[in-house]
């Protein structure tokens, strides 16, 4: 905890967050977009985060946590160098997600919510991604990939190192 | 006649194919703030009556008419008030904003202004789902374009009109796609919630009056306010007119997005649009609008996709997301996977829904898993009723839909999995 006693944003971060508390009619509203940025600059919402936050809106580090826990964006932990968000959701269980999820989990060697040994990749399963007339999709980082096959996500995964 | 003369028509997506259809060079070349202009021209009751006129109802999955939240939150003294768009596009099955957004986000630009102008509002907000990080980028731009353009910021085209809009982005939580939640969830606050009333155009995102409006519902009105609200209340059915963009997806032969007058049938979207089932297999059932809405079989292939004619057959056009299941699907592991999701979803506020639905789940599973015990079904129903009108928000409610319809229209296939001590079906879902 000694740490946390003094976590604070960088200076960039700092003016980032005058600029979103702009946005609002309160400081607290700024909350979703100031833990996107914590979560940026710390890797993850751990204690430091948790305590750059609470600084920086002066909400307690408690209810920030609150915040953090409920939605489902904000990870405790740090993840892997790319995160593979695959659905599996009806439309694209339907369409063979519960496969490919088998598929993804033996290539990467590891179990939905974990991360490869070499940092390369975090796997999650999402809930609906919007793009059900294309199932079955992943999402890995900000990119869509629908119509998935094994064969397409191997390919795919080449493209992030 | 009326939906036959119009069925090749589009008003949302008649621009998502053209080149750069996402710049404002673009928008303005195809009628792009015209419906603006026009409603600058106008006092704001005029622009509103003029919605009132289309009957345009709210396409997030309520059905509530649009002209009439806007009337309310006009009436209301208190300001500065608010405009606030639903782009939390959650429900399982559903990819139809997505559509608006990705291919013509001046359209729903346009709508938020021209809204609102009519009720008095100075901030909108997009509350854009956290699933889709690269509309962020693409919507500020064209914010931007439009305030380069006159068209947001202060004074909008030499009137006393003054409007911003924000892009607020979520963080993963479905709940925030119901209106009150998504107020708490823009404070700041954890997705929960709000007993009702008072109501959000009263009382709403920083206590002050506040509309929430759909992204699909938004689009709508400058087409409404170009083209007039007499031209829009023709399209369709009457007390529910205009088109509809369908989320088809699930076991048909060309799942994706369409747009369709209200009130085409089932059988024309799975068949003649979706190209029919797969592999040539059956029809087994289908969910007329999202993961909360009880599924439907083949003998109501002939009910009509608007609010009342799908209410009326006993389920909901929610957000009209179709899902299609073939022969080979097993119904108790889709109410189980669509369970899991309301487990994962209930916010916690509410009892009968927190535990509720985590009860339904393990009753689910041990079905499934052929574990399932004489008086499960009995048990299933009795926790439906013990959620039913006793939560906050329809969450509980819509964790009710899969479970109640499949038990209603294949509740032998519920008594073969206890009676086979497993799955009969244990090849079809997901293996297709």
């Amino acid at each position: 905890m000694q740490g946390t006693m003094t976590a604070k944003f960088s200076e960039e971060m700092l003016k980032r967050i005058e600029e979103i508390l702009k946005r609002y009619a309160t400081k607290r509203a700024a909350v979703l977009p100031v833990l996107y940025l914590a979560q940026k600059e710390f890797g993850c919402i751990n204690d430091t985060a948790l305590a750059a936050v609470s600084r920086a809106l002066k909400i307690s580090r408690a209810d920030v946590y609150g915040l953090a826990t409920f939605y489902s964006m904000f990870h405790e932990e740090p993840l892997g160098r790319n995160v593979i968000f695959l659905c599996d959701n009806l439309a694209c269980t339907l369409l063979g997600a519960e496969s490919l999820r088998d598929h993804l989990e033996k290539k990467l060697d590891i179990r939905m919510g974990e991360t490869t040994a070499d940092g390369r990749f975090t796997l999650k399963n999402a809930e609906c991604l919007g793009a059900c007339g294309q199932a079955p999709v992943m999402l890995v980082n900000d990119d869509f990939y629908e119509g998935l096959t094994e064969a397409r996500i191997d390919e795919v995964l080449e493209k992030y190192k | 006649m009326r939906i036959a003369d119009l069925i090749m028509e589009k008003i949302l997506l008649n621009r998502v194919h053209l080149e750069n259809s996402r710049s404002i060079e673009v928008y303005l070349a195809h009628e792009g703030y015209e419906g603006l202009k026009k409603a600058l021209a106008m006092t704001p009751k005029e622009v509103t009556e003029e919605v009132k006129k289309s009957n345009l109802r709210g396409r997030g999955g309520a059905g509530f008419p649009a002209a009439m939240k806007w009337g309310f939150a006009a009436a209301d003294p208190n300001t500065p008030k608010y405009l606030l768009c639903n782009a939390d596009e959650g429900e399982p099955g559903t990819c139809k904003d997505r559509q608006i957004m990705e291919g013509d986000p001046h359209e729903l630009i346009e709508g938020m202004i021209i809204a609102g102008y009519a009720f008095g509002a100075e901030f909108g907000y997009i509350y854009l789902r956290a699933e889709y990080p690269r509309l962020v980028g693409i919507l500020e731009t064209a914010i931007a374009e439009a305030g380069e353009k006159g068209f947001l910021g202060r004074g909008i085209l030499g009137s006393d009109f003054n409007f911003t809009i924000r892009v607020h982005r979520g963080a993963g939580a479905y709940i925030c796609g119901e209106e009150t939640a998504l107020i708490e969830s823009i404070e700041g606050k954890r997705g929960q919630s709000r007993i009702k009333p008072p109501f959000p155009v009263n009382v709403g995102v920083f206590g002050k009056p506040t509309v929430v409006n759909n992204v699909e519902t938004l689009s709508n009105v400058s087409h409404i306010l170009r083209k007039g609200g007499k031209w829009f209340a023709g399209i369709g059915p009457e007390k529910c007119p205009g088109t509809r963009i369908v989320s088809l997806s699930g076991h048909v032969e060309r799942p994706g997005y369409y747009e369709l007058p209200m009130g085409v049938t089932f059988r024309e979207v799975i068949y003649e649009h979706g190209g029919g089932i797969r592999d040539g297999k059956a029809l087994k059932a289908f969910i007329p609008g999202g993961a909360s809405a009880p599924c439907l079989t083949s003998q109501h292939l002939d009910v009509k996709m608007d609010y009342d004619s799908v209410a009326a057959a006993g389920s909901m056009l929610g957000s009209s997301a179709l899902m299609v299941m073939d022969e080979t699907t097993c119904m108790v592991k889709v109410a189980e996977r669509l369970t899991r999701f309301f487990v994962h979803e209930s916010c916690g506020k509410c009892t009968p829904c927190r535990e509720g639905t985590d009860w339904l789940l393990k009753l689910l599973q041990r079905i499934e898993g052929g574990q399932g015990k004489e008086g499960d079904l009995d048990l299933l129903g009795e926790i439906c009723d013990n959620i039913s009108g006793k939560t906050f928000c329809p969450l509980g409610e819509g964790a009710l839909g899969p479970v109640r319809g499949t038990l209603k229209y294949f509740e032998e296939e519920y008594r073969e999995h206890l009676r086979l001590k497993g799955c009969p079906l244990k090849a079809g879902i997901g293996n297709s």
